[in-house]
Protein backbone atom coordinates (compact mmCIF):
# COMPACT_ATOMS: atom_id res chain seq x y z
CA UNK A 1 0.00 0.00 0.00
CA UNK A 2 1.41 3.80 -1.08
CA UNK A 3 2.79 5.93 2.33
CA UNK A 4 0.53 8.26 1.54
CA UNK A 5 -2.98 6.49 1.77
CA UNK A 6 -1.35 4.31 4.63
CA UNK A 7 -0.72 8.64 6.47
CA UNK A 8 -4.38 9.18 5.58
CA UNK A 9 -6.06 6.43 6.60
CA UNK A 10 -4.30 6.85 9.89
CA UNK A 11 -5.29 10.04 10.27
CA UNK A 12 -8.99 9.47 9.74
CA UNK A 13 -9.04 6.37 12.18
CA UNK A 14 -7.48 9.04 14.74
CA UNK A 15 -9.44 12.09 14.18
CA UNK A 16 -13.07 8.93 14.09
CA UNK A 17 -11.34 7.40 17.31
CA UNK A 18 -10.89 11.13 19.14
CA UNK A 19 -14.02 12.05 18.49
CA UNK A 20 -15.71 8.95 19.87
CA UNK A 21 -13.52 8.86 22.87
CA UNK A 22 -14.79 12.29 23.51
CA UNK A 23 -18.39 11.88 22.61
CA UNK A 24 -18.69 8.90 24.59
CA UNK A 25 -16.98 10.81 27.92
CA UNK A 26 -13.06 9.43 27.97
CA UNK A 27 -11.22 12.82 27.99
CA UNK A 28 -13.44 13.54 31.32
CA UNK A 29 -12.62 9.81 32.77
CA UNK A 30 -8.60 10.83 31.88
CA UNK A 31 -9.60 14.23 33.61
CA UNK A 32 -11.19 11.86 36.99
CA UNK A 33 -7.95 10.03 37.00
CA UNK A 34 -5.24 12.85 36.40
CA UNK A 35 -6.35 15.29 38.99
CA UNK A 36 -5.84 12.86 41.44
CA UNK A 37 -2.77 11.55 43.17
CA UNK A 38 -1.85 8.11 41.53
CA UNK A 39 -1.03 5.92 44.24
CA UNK A 40 0.30 3.27 41.66
CA UNK A 41 2.40 5.62 39.61
CA UNK A 42 4.07 6.82 42.71
CA UNK A 43 4.92 3.49 43.71
CA UNK A 44 2.20 3.48 47.13
CA UNK A 45 -0.65 1.93 45.51
CA UNK B 1 21.50 20.58 15.76
CA UNK B 2 22.19 18.63 18.71
CA UNK B 3 22.49 22.22 20.64
CA UNK B 4 18.79 23.42 19.01
CA UNK B 5 17.23 19.82 19.88
CA UNK B 6 18.30 20.23 23.91
CA UNK B 7 16.77 23.53 24.23
CA UNK B 8 13.46 22.03 22.48
CA UNK B 9 13.53 18.99 24.83
CA UNK B 10 14.25 20.98 27.92
CA UNK B 11 11.67 23.55 26.91
CA UNK B 12 9.72 20.55 26.22
CA UNK B 13 10.21 19.36 29.98
CA UNK B 14 9.25 22.76 30.98
CA UNK B 15 6.12 23.17 29.51
CA UNK B 16 4.98 19.87 29.99
CA UNK B 17 5.72 20.26 33.86
CA UNK B 18 5.54 23.80 34.26
CA UNK B 19 2.69 24.06 37.31
CA UNK B 20 4.98 25.25 40.03
CA UNK B 21 3.48 25.82 42.78
CA UNK B 22 2.75 21.78 42.79
CA UNK B 23 6.63 21.60 43.65
CA UNK B 24 6.44 24.19 46.74
CA UNK B 25 2.78 22.90 47.91
CA UNK B 26 3.36 18.96 46.88
CA UNK B 27 0.62 19.20 45.50
CA UNK B 28 -0.73 18.56 41.58
CA UNK B 29 -2.31 20.74 38.80
CA UNK B 30 -6.16 19.94 38.75
CA UNK B 31 -7.32 22.20 35.66
CA UNK B 32 -9.03 21.28 32.79
CA UNK B 33 -5.93 20.87 30.50
CA UNK B 34 -5.63 17.18 32.90
CA UNK B 35 -8.19 16.04 30.32
CA UNK B 36 -5.23 16.51 27.14
CA UNK B 37 -2.95 13.50 27.04
CA UNK B 38 0.71 14.90 25.89
CA UNK B 39 2.48 13.74 23.04
CA UNK B 40 5.36 11.77 25.54
CA UNK B 41 5.88 10.03 29.18
CA UNK B 42 5.10 12.55 31.10
CA UNK B 43 3.76 11.16 34.65
CA UNK B 44 0.40 12.96 35.42
CA UNK B 45 1.05 12.91 39.36
CA UNK B 46 4.05 15.16 38.52
CA UNK B 47 3.67 17.80 40.74
CA UNK B 48 4.46 20.05 37.80
CA UNK B 49 2.67 17.99 35.33
CA UNK B 50 -0.17 20.23 32.87
CA UNK B 51 -1.41 17.53 30.65
CA UNK B 52 -1.90 13.72 31.19
CA UNK B 53 0.74 10.70 30.58
CA UNK B 54 -0.86 9.00 27.53
CA UNK B 55 -0.30 5.41 28.91
CA UNK B 56 -1.19 6.41 32.74
CA UNK B 57 -4.35 7.40 30.64
CA UNK B 58 -4.95 4.31 28.62
CA UNK B 59 -4.69 2.03 30.92
CA UNK B 60 -6.38 4.10 33.73
CA UNK B 61 -9.55 4.10 31.19
CA UNK B 62 -8.82 0.05 29.97
CA UNK B 63 -9.34 -0.46 33.54
CA UNK B 64 -12.04 1.16 34.72
CA UNK B 65 -15.50 -0.09 34.94
CA UNK B 66 -17.08 1.99 32.08
CA UNK B 67 -14.83 1.51 29.30
CA UNK B 68 -12.47 -1.60 28.16
CA UNK B 69 -11.10 0.32 25.58
CA UNK B 70 -9.70 4.06 25.13
CA UNK B 71 -10.75 5.47 21.46
CA UNK B 72 -9.96 8.86 23.02
CA UNK B 73 -6.56 7.82 24.01
CA UNK B 74 -5.60 5.69 20.95
CA UNK B 75 -7.06 8.05 18.78
CA UNK B 76 -4.52 11.21 20.06
CA UNK B 77 -1.79 8.64 19.84
CA UNK B 78 -2.63 7.55 16.34
CA UNK B 79 -2.60 11.40 15.30
CA UNK B 80 -0.04 12.14 17.36
CA UNK B 81 2.18 9.08 15.49
CA UNK B 82 1.13 9.70 11.68
CA UNK B 83 2.06 13.39 12.23
CA UNK B 84 5.95 13.24 13.68
CA UNK B 85 6.45 9.69 14.23
CA UNK B 86 9.27 8.87 16.32
CA UNK B 87 10.25 12.76 16.34
CA UNK B 88 8.36 12.84 19.70
CA UNK B 89 10.84 10.47 21.31
CA UNK B 90 13.63 12.19 20.01
CA UNK B 91 12.93 15.75 20.41
CA UNK B 92 9.96 16.50 23.31
CA UNK B 93 10.13 13.07 25.49
CA UNK B 94 11.43 14.47 29.23
CA UNK B 95 12.46 11.36 30.40
CA UNK B 96 14.62 10.43 26.86
CA UNK B 97 16.36 14.00 27.93
CA UNK B 98 17.15 12.79 31.01
CA UNK B 99 18.83 10.20 29.37
CA UNK B 100 20.60 11.80 26.96
CA UNK B 101 22.20 14.32 29.55
CA UNK B 102 23.24 11.20 31.77
CA UNK B 103 24.80 10.19 28.73
CA UNK B 104 27.31 12.57 28.13
CA UNK B 105 29.03 11.24 31.75
CA UNK B 106 32.48 9.99 30.97
CA UNK B 107 31.42 5.95 31.81
CA UNK B 108 31.96 3.57 28.98
CA UNK B 109 29.27 3.63 26.37
CA UNK B 110 28.06 0.36 25.32
CA UNK B 111 25.81 -1.03 22.46
CA UNK B 112 22.29 -2.78 22.96
CA UNK B 113 22.03 -6.45 21.59
CA UNK B 114 19.74 -6.36 18.51
CA UNK B 115 16.96 -8.72 20.55
CA UNK B 116 16.86 -6.25 23.57
CA UNK B 117 14.60 -4.00 20.84
CA UNK B 118 11.49 -5.98 21.02
CA UNK B 119 10.99 -6.18 24.69
CA UNK B 120 9.20 -2.98 24.07
CA UNK B 121 6.73 -4.28 22.03
CA UNK B 122 5.96 -6.90 24.01
CA UNK B 123 5.14 -4.02 26.79
CA UNK B 124 3.00 -2.13 24.70
CA UNK B 125 0.90 -5.24 23.94
CA UNK B 126 1.07 -5.83 28.07
CA UNK B 127 -0.43 -2.07 28.55
CA UNK B 128 -3.03 -2.91 26.07
CA UNK B 129 -3.87 -6.15 27.62
CA UNK B 130 -3.45 -6.47 31.25
CA UNK B 131 -5.54 -3.84 32.62
CA UNK B 132 -7.94 -5.97 30.93
CA UNK B 133 -7.62 -8.67 33.56
CA UNK B 134 -10.33 -9.44 35.97
CA UNK B 135 -9.48 -8.26 39.90
CA UNK B 136 -11.39 -8.13 43.60
CA UNK B 137 -12.45 -4.33 42.99
CA UNK B 138 -13.69 -4.74 38.72
CA UNK B 139 -10.65 -1.61 38.05
CA UNK B 140 -8.27 -3.30 36.44
CA UNK B 141 -4.10 -2.76 37.82
CA UNK B 142 -2.08 -0.10 35.59
CA UNK B 143 0.74 -2.34 35.76
CA UNK B 144 3.37 -0.55 33.87
CA UNK B 145 2.25 2.54 35.61
CA UNK B 146 2.54 0.75 38.99
CA UNK B 147 5.85 -1.76 38.32
CA UNK B 148 8.25 -0.18 35.34
CA UNK B 149 7.78 3.49 34.63
CA UNK B 150 10.96 4.66 35.57
CA UNK B 151 9.50 8.28 34.40
CA UNK B 152 6.42 7.93 37.16
CA UNK B 153 9.37 7.47 39.83
CA UNK B 154 11.54 10.15 38.90
CA UNK B 155 8.84 13.07 38.13
CA UNK B 156 6.19 12.22 40.67
CA UNK B 157 6.94 9.64 43.62
CA UNK B 158 10.66 11.42 44.24
CA UNK B 159 9.24 14.94 44.42
CA UNK B 160 5.84 13.75 46.26
CA UNK B 161 7.95 12.67 48.69
CA UNK B 162 10.32 15.14 48.97
CA UNK B 163 7.55 17.73 49.11
CA UNK B 164 4.60 16.13 50.91
CA UNK B 165 4.91 14.61 54.38
CA UNK B 166 1.99 12.23 54.39
CA UNK B 167 3.39 9.96 51.17
CA UNK B 168 6.81 9.26 53.60
CA UNK B 169 4.43 7.28 55.82
CA UNK B 170 2.72 5.08 53.48
CA UNK B 171 5.90 3.93 51.25
CA UNK B 172 6.82 0.08 51.44
CA UNK B 173 8.22 -2.20 49.33
CA UNK B 174 6.97 -1.15 45.76
CA UNK B 175 8.01 2.16 46.38
CA UNK B 176 11.96 0.92 47.57
CA UNK B 177 11.65 -1.49 44.15
CA UNK B 178 10.59 1.77 42.29
CA UNK B 179 13.50 3.51 43.35
CA UNK B 180 16.21 0.68 43.09
CA UNK B 181 14.61 0.32 38.89
CA UNK B 182 14.94 4.02 38.20
CA UNK B 183 18.59 4.00 39.52
CA UNK B 184 18.85 0.81 37.41
CA UNK B 185 17.47 2.83 34.16
CA UNK B 186 19.63 6.14 34.78
CA UNK B 187 22.97 3.70 35.26
CA UNK B 188 22.26 2.20 32.54
CA UNK B 189 21.08 5.35 30.29
CA UNK B 190 24.70 6.92 31.15
CA UNK B 191 26.15 3.53 29.04
CA UNK B 192 23.62 2.72 26.52
CA UNK B 193 22.26 6.36 24.34
CA UNK B 194 18.53 6.18 25.86
CA UNK B 195 18.40 2.06 26.50
CA UNK B 196 14.95 2.54 28.53
CA UNK B 197 13.26 3.80 25.07
CA UNK B 198 14.90 1.79 23.19
CA UNK B 199 14.42 -2.00 24.49
CA UNK B 200 11.33 -0.93 27.19
CA UNK B 201 9.01 1.91 26.52
CA UNK B 202 5.56 1.44 25.40
CA UNK B 203 5.05 4.78 23.91
CA UNK B 204 8.33 4.26 22.06
CA UNK B 205 7.58 1.00 20.86
CA UNK B 206 3.62 2.19 19.56
CA UNK B 207 5.09 5.81 17.99
CA UNK B 208 7.68 3.02 15.81
CA UNK B 209 4.96 1.76 13.81
CA UNK B 210 4.26 4.95 12.11
CA UNK B 211 8.06 6.27 11.37
CA UNK B 212 7.56 4.49 7.79
CA UNK B 213 4.57 6.57 6.75
CA UNK B 214 4.46 9.63 8.95
CA UNK B 215 3.48 12.87 7.81
CA UNK B 216 6.96 14.55 8.64
CA UNK B 217 9.45 11.81 7.94
CA UNK B 218 13.21 11.54 6.68
CA UNK B 219 13.69 12.41 2.93
CA UNK B 220 16.25 10.37 1.10
CA UNK B 221 17.45 11.41 -2.22
CA UNK B 222 19.79 8.48 -3.35
CA UNK B 223 20.64 10.78 -6.60
CA UNK B 224 22.48 13.37 -4.31
CA UNK B 225 24.03 10.29 -2.17
CA UNK B 226 27.85 9.46 -2.53
CA UNK B 227 27.90 6.79 -0.24
CA UNK B 228 30.24 8.60 2.49
CA UNK B 229 28.35 6.49 5.29
CA UNK B 230 28.76 10.08 7.37
CA UNK B 231 25.84 9.61 8.28
CA UNK B 232 25.12 5.86 9.77
CA UNK B 233 29.08 6.85 11.60
CA UNK B 234 27.06 9.75 13.42
CA UNK B 235 23.49 7.95 14.13
CA UNK B 236 22.75 7.25 18.44
CA UNK B 237 20.72 4.22 18.10
CA UNK B 238 23.15 2.30 15.15
CA UNK B 239 21.06 2.19 12.10
CA UNK B 240 22.14 2.06 8.90
CA UNK B 241 20.61 5.24 7.35
CA UNK B 242 20.54 4.72 3.65
CA UNK B 243 19.03 1.38 4.13
CA UNK B 244 16.34 2.80 5.51
CA UNK B 245 15.61 6.59 6.86
CA UNK B 246 12.50 5.87 8.26
CA UNK B 247 13.40 3.12 10.13
CA UNK B 248 11.11 2.05 13.53
CA UNK B 249 14.17 2.29 16.02
CA UNK B 250 15.01 6.00 14.33
CA UNK B 251 14.50 8.46 17.01
CA UNK B 252 14.50 11.47 14.86
CA UNK B 253 17.36 13.06 16.52
CA UNK B 254 18.06 14.39 12.79
CA UNK B 255 22.10 13.98 13.40
CA UNK B 256 22.16 12.20 9.90
CA UNK B 257 20.58 14.77 7.76
CA UNK B 258 23.07 17.48 9.73
CA UNK B 259 26.30 15.45 8.87
CA UNK B 260 25.48 14.40 5.18
CA UNK B 261 27.79 16.98 3.18
CA UNK B 262 25.49 16.17 0.31
CA UNK B 263 22.08 17.12 1.83
CA UNK B 264 21.17 13.76 0.74
CA UNK B 265 19.25 13.26 3.97
CA UNK B 266 16.46 16.26 4.76
CA UNK B 267 13.30 15.99 7.39
CA UNK B 268 10.28 17.17 5.59
CA UNK B 269 6.37 16.79 4.94
CA UNK B 270 6.10 13.72 2.38
CA UNK B 271 4.95 14.77 -0.47
CA UNK B 272 3.39 12.95 -3.30
CA UNK B 273 5.49 13.67 -5.85
CA UNK B 274 9.38 12.67 -3.60
CA UNK B 275 9.59 9.15 -4.50
CA UNK B 276 11.74 7.33 -2.06
CA UNK B 277 14.38 4.74 -3.29
CA UNK B 278 16.57 3.27 -0.80
CA UNK B 279 20.37 2.31 -0.75
CA UNK B 280 20.07 -1.64 -0.13
CA UNK B 281 23.82 -2.16 -0.63
CA UNK B 282 25.18 0.34 1.50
Amino acid sequence: MKRSIMTKIVFLTGSIFLAFGILRGEAFEVLQKAIQICLECIGIG
Amino acid sequence: MASIRSIVQLCSAISFNSYWPGFQNGSIYRGPLKAICLPSLNCYSCPGAIGSCPIGSLQAIMGSISFQFSFYVTGLLLLFGVTLGRFICGWLCPFGFIQELLHRLPVPKLQLPHWSRKIKYFILLGVFLLPLLPTATGIGVPYFCQYLCPAGTLEAAIPLYLSYPPIRSATGALFWWRIFWLGLILLLAAMYYRGFCRTLCPLGAFYSFFNPFSLWRIHYDFGKCNNCGQCSATCPVELKVTENPNHPECIRCLRCTKACPTQALTFQIATESKKEVYNVKA
